[in-house]
């Protein structure tokens, strides 16, 4: 009742609309008219006319019309506006009256009828007496009319019936009852539109016409009240902005009003409702700005008028409501499509209602005392059980002069309102408020607000001495205000959830939030920090807490036998507490010494703690989880019998742990998984501090941030400090255990570059320098994984050197086992490479073994290893170029068939080291090697083609390397050579040299190698070097296949090289071989020596001079 | 008052994020009045390496208009920058400068 005494009237806040009566349907029985009733109401939409209808019976009485007041001489206004009266003229008094009458134009009974009719209509009229509500009639029928001006009958019976009731034509209406009932009642109801904006336009006429009775000394409420009427009738007649004009004077003249003590509630009011109805209209037209003007005017305007001070929670009650009600209208506006900004939006209105609310409690709690018992003839009950007036004292109706006209009534009147305000629970609307206003911020992006309102929401549960709801919300935005680091605002806020936890005796956030208030980030002062570690304490020894301060004594005894009971529970005396996500008065960090510790190293663990309370605090129990559990023994700290381990205020202080590595973690990580701190004891209550990870809390990587910039300044300066610095103290949540460092010496020695194909030889010495035994030596050797993948087709490794490897040899030998190392012991082997590609190779040596050693007193086996990788690059180990040439080393570009000629391979070394070709060595780089092929080329059918000459094999091994070591093949493919052939042959045998003046004999042959006889023309050309004997010039004939011979003897004639005398030989049968062709195969020069005393030194030039090694004189019949 | 602060950061954060998306570096460090409250009007200043500055003034207070804000904010600017150029100033800690002190309270004074 008290709560909704604020509340607007219904008939305020919604939208006027001209009501119109309509009498004479029977919607209960009949169905015709219950389907006109339906079209009428069903489907009311935008776009149909504002009219709000009512079935009523044809002898309705309406509010009776008070007679019309001549002159307002002695009239004194009672009060502003009658509580009755826009409920009247919204749903009592019509616009408009219809009257449904069913008669059709050629009824029988035309004239009973009519007049039947004519007598409802007068009942109707009656019941209106005085005012000028229209009345306007239906006739219901059941035929289709005809088009208007085409029954004569009906216009006739219309004019006779409009004379009989005493109607205007445009009053009477047909309304057939057809299939198109939807349609003409939507062209019925815009005509009762048109009637009841007329109606409302003539009373808007009757309410201004009164004005010019009205003097301003004594009828200042009038003024107010027939703006507010025309503005309400505007409103009716749908004419929203003169609604808003004269709303906008009615709230100009309601400021104007003398304001006292007595009146000023009902000023407010007034004032409050038209605000209301502005508002509204301004977000109707959509000028929302101008809403928000005129609200922020009306508070201006208002927030001063306080009225009585023994009820100064009635204004802030009505302040409330003003902005509840203007956060409602904005929000409203919104939903039709308003758009609102983060500044501007309900959210404000509704926090502003709810501050208010919070000023009408605590006002309420001022000055509504406990005590008081309720008067005893009710104050507040009037005769009719309502206000007459909007906004006046019940017990004082109608009075309007400064004084109350009874002071005692007065008195009870208040104290009734006081006692009544007690009960009402202002927590609940103050919770509503807040909850409407964070719903409004969350949407507005305001997250900071929103915490803000939720604090103050928890606070208001904590009022209302809903403790859980109140921790709820406490709890959501704690963290919040922890990762902006607003301190002070996170105390506030931890100390009302202290009181809630306290009220509630829960345990746990008892100690949560005691925890947290005695921690760093506390602002609160020394003693309060001290009164609370006394209680933690004492909850910790399961006793009961001393009570918080400014908790009500009511709440404080309910606590405390809440809490003698939790205490007297035995067992579940064990919490563990997550502390991580808060800023706990123990701090912990912890880590490893090192990132990675060798499985033969002890592991090293520090945790470090340091308490913020004031008062030093002991603990019993300190443990390290690990990723791996079972190190966890060995992570330990437990305090021993009576004494328990204690933390001084401020300091760090230090534990170490250190523990052995199993071998089976090698190349595990090993992480900590959480650290517990254990306060208290078995006998009292254990309670367990727990960090994941290394420790640390919501403040300390902030902190580590800030330490670490300023460390960075003052570098110097922390060097000289003693203790570390906590801020800086770094945590380290994890190590790698590695394998122990290998005391092996792994050497590798070759000859680089490997050649290609060749079997490569890299020497591996392995040298222990362990104290033990080195044992399950093991090589792994090869190609280094991960290579290019063709390098694993075209490298082959074995162990086995005396032979060359094939295909099937592996890139990698993995795990070769080499036995057992005694301490300084060196083995050495050879492991053979063969690459048949060409490039850089990685190759891996990786020598794996196991130890026992002992590391705290305890045995481990160690399994090490050592790796050692060696890039080698392959080469070719020469190049072979190959060339052929005639008996007389001239090159040739084509080879005659069946006839010797050369092949003259050069092979090119570019291996670094000397090569062992076969048998003989060549011992320089860069020097070549040329071998001589004497070939002949058998006749084919098909002359003239380019023949494949065949490949060239060589046999080679490195110079260095030892005799058994076995030769690599190198096969190179010759060059395709041309053929041709020759019809004839012609050599010669020449002695290798002549004497002057001794004869030389020389034999030609010549062969014919065509089937056909050849006929040849031979003549021999005069010489100077020379005298001969034998036919000069002869012709000749030569079967296929044989051959003739001609024997010459010269006589040399001078010294030296001197040319033969050219033979010149024809073949008239084959013009295409000619003298030229066939002189090439004979011998052009001869050396010619003095006599034969001087044959020694001549001898010493030699027909040839090269640089062979060895010649070679093959006749390889090739194909 | 400092949860009034606090949540007077709200429209600074959305007041930043949208001229940061139109104009980059040439911002407007002044933000202007930020909340419209019964009591109190709050004015926002941001500098350019996201430091914020914050005046709360009483509402009745109508001799400080927003020219007057701005240069006080200014100043406090100027200040501000002072202190942080002090070499033995570590940025995050606490202001502990009388320079500063003497500003701001100068400034308390004089608008009374």
């Amino acid at each position: 009742m008290a709560g909704s005494q604020w509340e607007l009237p219904p008939e305020l806040c919604c939208r006027p609309m001209a009501f119109v009566a309509l009498t004479g349907l029977d919607v209960v029985y009949n169905a015709v008219h219950r389907a006109i009733w339906d079209a009428f109401c069903a489907n009311r939409r935008a776009d149909r006319v504002p009219i709000s209808f009512k079935v009523l019976p044809g002898d309705h009485e309406y509010p009776k019309c008070r007679t019309k007041r001549t002159s307002y001489e002695w009239y004194i206004p009672k009060g502003i506006l009658k509580t009755g009266w826009m409920n009247k003229h919204l749903n009592l008094v019509p616009a408009l009256v219809v009257l449904f009458y069913e008669l059709d134009w050629d009824d029988p009974q035309w004239k009973e009828k009519q007049s039947e009719c004519a007598t409802k209509v007068e009942i109707v009229r009656t019941s209106l007496q005085g005012r000028n509500t229209k009345v306007a009639v239906v006739l219901i029928q059941k035929k289709t009319p005809l088009p208007p001006g085409e029954d004569l009958v009906a216009s006739e019976r219309a004019a006779t019936l409009c004379n009989a009731c005493d109607l205007s034509g445009k009053s009477l209406f047909v309304l057939p009852h057809t299939d198109h009932l939807v349609g003409y009642i939507i062209r019925l109801e815009n005509a009762f539109y048109e009637h009841a904006q007329t109606y409302y336009y003539t009373e808007i006429r009757r309410v201004k016409s009164h004005k010019e009775f009205l003097n301003k000394t004594t009828h200042q409420l009038l003024f107010v009240r027939h703006q507010f009427k025309i503005a309400f009738f505007s409103e009716l007649k749908q004419d929203t902005q003169n609604a808003l004009k004269y709303y906008r004077t009615a709230y100009s003249l309601v400021h104007e009003l003398r304001a006292h003590e007595t009146n000023m509630l009902e000023i407010k009011t007034m004032a409050g409702f038209i605000n209301y109805k502005i508002c509204r209209l301004c977000f109707q037209h959509n000028t929302p700005l101008d809403a928000i003007a005129q609200f922020r005017k009306h508070i201006d305007l208002c927030k001063k008028k306080i009225g009585s001070a023994e009820l100064a929670f009635e204004h802030a009650a009505w302040m409330s409501k003003q902005f509840q009600s203007f956060g409602e209208l904005f929000d409203e506006a919104i939903k039709l499509g308003l758009t609102a900004i983060q500044t501007q939006n309900p959210g404000f209105y509704y926090q502003q209602a709810a501050c208010y609310s919070q000023d009408r409690k605590q006002q309420a709690q001022q000055l509504c005392q406990a005590g008081a018992t309720y008067p005893s003839p009710e104050p507040l009950d009037t005769q009719s059980g309502g206000l007459d007036f909007y906004g006046q004292r019940p017990w004082r109706q109608g009075h309007q002069s400064i004084d109350p006209p009874d002071a005692e009534k007065e008195k009870t009147g208040i104290l009734a309102l006081q006692i009544k305000e007690r009960d009402v629970p202002h927590s609940e609307l103050i919770i509503a408020l807040l909850s409407n206003a964070v719903a409004q911020f969350k949407k507005y992006k305001c997250p900071r607000m929103k915490s803000h309102l939720m604090v103050q929401m928890g606070e208001e549960y904590y009022h209302a001495k809903d403790y859980t709801k109140a921790l709820k919300l406490l709890d959501y935005v704690m963290c919040d205000y922890r990762t902006e680091r607003w301190w002070g605002l996170l105390t506030a806020i931890l100390t009302t959830a202290l009181r809630c936890a306290y009220l509630m005796a829960s345990v746990k956030d008892y100690i949560i939030y005691c925890m947290e208030l005695l921690g760093r980030a506390s602002t609160l002062k020394e003693e309060q920090k001290l009164r609370i570690e006394k209680n933690l304490i004492k909850v910790l020894t399961n006793e009961v807490p001393d009570a918080e301060p400014e908790c009500d004594s009511s709440s404080v005894s309910a606590a405390k036998s809440l809490w003698s009971d939790r205490m007297a529970l035995a067992g579940s005396n064990e919490l563990t507490i997550e502390v991580q996500d808060y800023i706990p008065f123990i701090q912990c960090k912890a880590k490893f010494q090192s990132p990675s510790f060798h499985v033969d190293q002890p592991i090293q663990l520090q945790v470090f703690l340091r308490a913020d309370c004031p008062h030093p605090v002991s603990f019993n129990k300190l443990s390290v989880s690990l990723s791996n559990q079972e190190y966890n023994q060995w992570c330990v700290v437990e305090s021993s019998g009576q004494e328990s381990m204690s933390l001084l205020p401020g300091k760090t202080k230090r534990f170490n742990f250190s523990f052995v590595a199993k071998t089976e973690d090698v190349g595990k990580k090993i992480e900590m998984t959480g650290i517990e701190v254990m306060l208290g004891s078995d006998s009292g209550r254990c309670v367990f501090m727990s960090w994941r990870g290394a420790g640390g809390d919501a403040a300390s990587t902030h902190e580590a941030l800030q330490a670490s910039r300023s460390s960075r300044r003052w570098g110097r300066c922390l060097e000289a400090r003693q203790e570390p610095d906590w801020d800086s103290l770094t945590m380290q949540h994890s190590t790698m255990i590695i394998s122990r460092v290998p005391k092996i010496s792994v050497q590798l020695s070759h000859q680089p570059p490997a050649l290609n194909n060749e079997m490569y030889c890299i020497s591996v010495t392995i040298q222990s320098q362990e104290e033990g035994v080195a044992k399950d030596v093991k090589l792994t050797a090869g190609l280094k994984p991960g290579q290019d993948a063709n390098l694993g087709q075209t490298t082959h490794v074995t162990l086995d050197g005396s032979k060359v490897c094939d295909d099937t040899a592996p890139a990698l030998l993995p795990d070769v086992p080499l036995g057992d190392l005694k301490p300084g012991e060196k083995l050495e082997w050879c492991v053979y490479v063969k690459c048949v590609s060409t490039g850089p190779r990685v190759f891996l040596f990786h020598v794996a073994y196991s130890i026992d050693t002992t590391v705290e007193g305890r045995q481990i086996v160690c399994k090490c290893h050592k790796d050692e990788t060696v890039t080698i690059e392959t080469v070719v180990p020469f190049e072979v170029s190959v060339k052929f040439v005639s008996t007389k080393f001239e090159p040739l570009d084509r080879v005659a068939v069946d006839i010797p000629f050369l092949l003259m391979t050069d092979i090119l070394s570019s291996s670094p080291w000397p090569l062992l070709l076969a048998s003989s060595s060549l011992q320089l780089t860069g020097e070549s090697a040329s071998e001589c092929f004497c070939l002949r080329c058998p006749p084919l059918t098909n002359s003239n083609s380019t023949v494949a000459t065949g490949q060239y094999l060589i046999s080679w091994r490195r110079y260095s390397s030892s005799a058994d070591s076995p030769l690599i093949q190198t096969t190179v493919t010759l060059p395709h050579v041309i053929l041709e052939s020759v019809p004839l042959y012609i050599h010669a045998d020449v002695p290798s040299f002549g004497r002057v003046r001794e004869s030389l004999s020389v034999r030609y042959h010549i062969e014919n190698r065509t089937a056909l006889v050849q006929e040849v023309e031979m003549a021999v050309e005069p010489s100077d070097a020379f005298m001969f004997s034998g036919l000069k010039q002869v012709r000749l004939r030569i079967l296929p296949g044989s051959e003739q011979q001609m024997l010459y003897n010269y006589y040399p004639l001078m010294a030296g090289y001197q040319t033969l005398p050219q033979l010149n030989i024809s073949l008239p049968r084959c013009p295409t071989t000619n003298t030229h062709t066939l002189r090439r195969f004979l011998p052009q020069r001869i050396f010619v020596k003095w006599l034969s005393e001087s044959s020694g030194s001549a001898g010493g030039r030699r027909l040839h001079r090269c640089s062979l090694r060895r010649t070679h004189t093959h006749t390889n019949r090739l194909l | 008052m400092s949860a009034f602060l606090h949540t007077s950061l709200d429209v600074v954060e959305e007041k930043i994020s949208a001229v940061g998306k139109s104009l980059g570096d040439q911002r407007e460090l002044y933000l202007g009045l930020l909340y419209p409250t019964e009591d109190y009007k709050v004015y926002g200043y941001v500098t350019n390496s996201k430091v914020k500055f914050v005046i709360v003034v009483d509402s009745s207070n109508t001799s400080l208009r927003d020219n007057e804000i701005r240069s006080m904010f200014r100043k406090l600017h100027n200040s501000f920058t002072d202190v942080m150029c002090n070499p033995f100033h570590n940025p995050g800690d606490p202001i502990q400068s009388k320079a500063f002190d003497g500003i701001v309270s100068g400034m308390m004074v004089q608008t009374g």
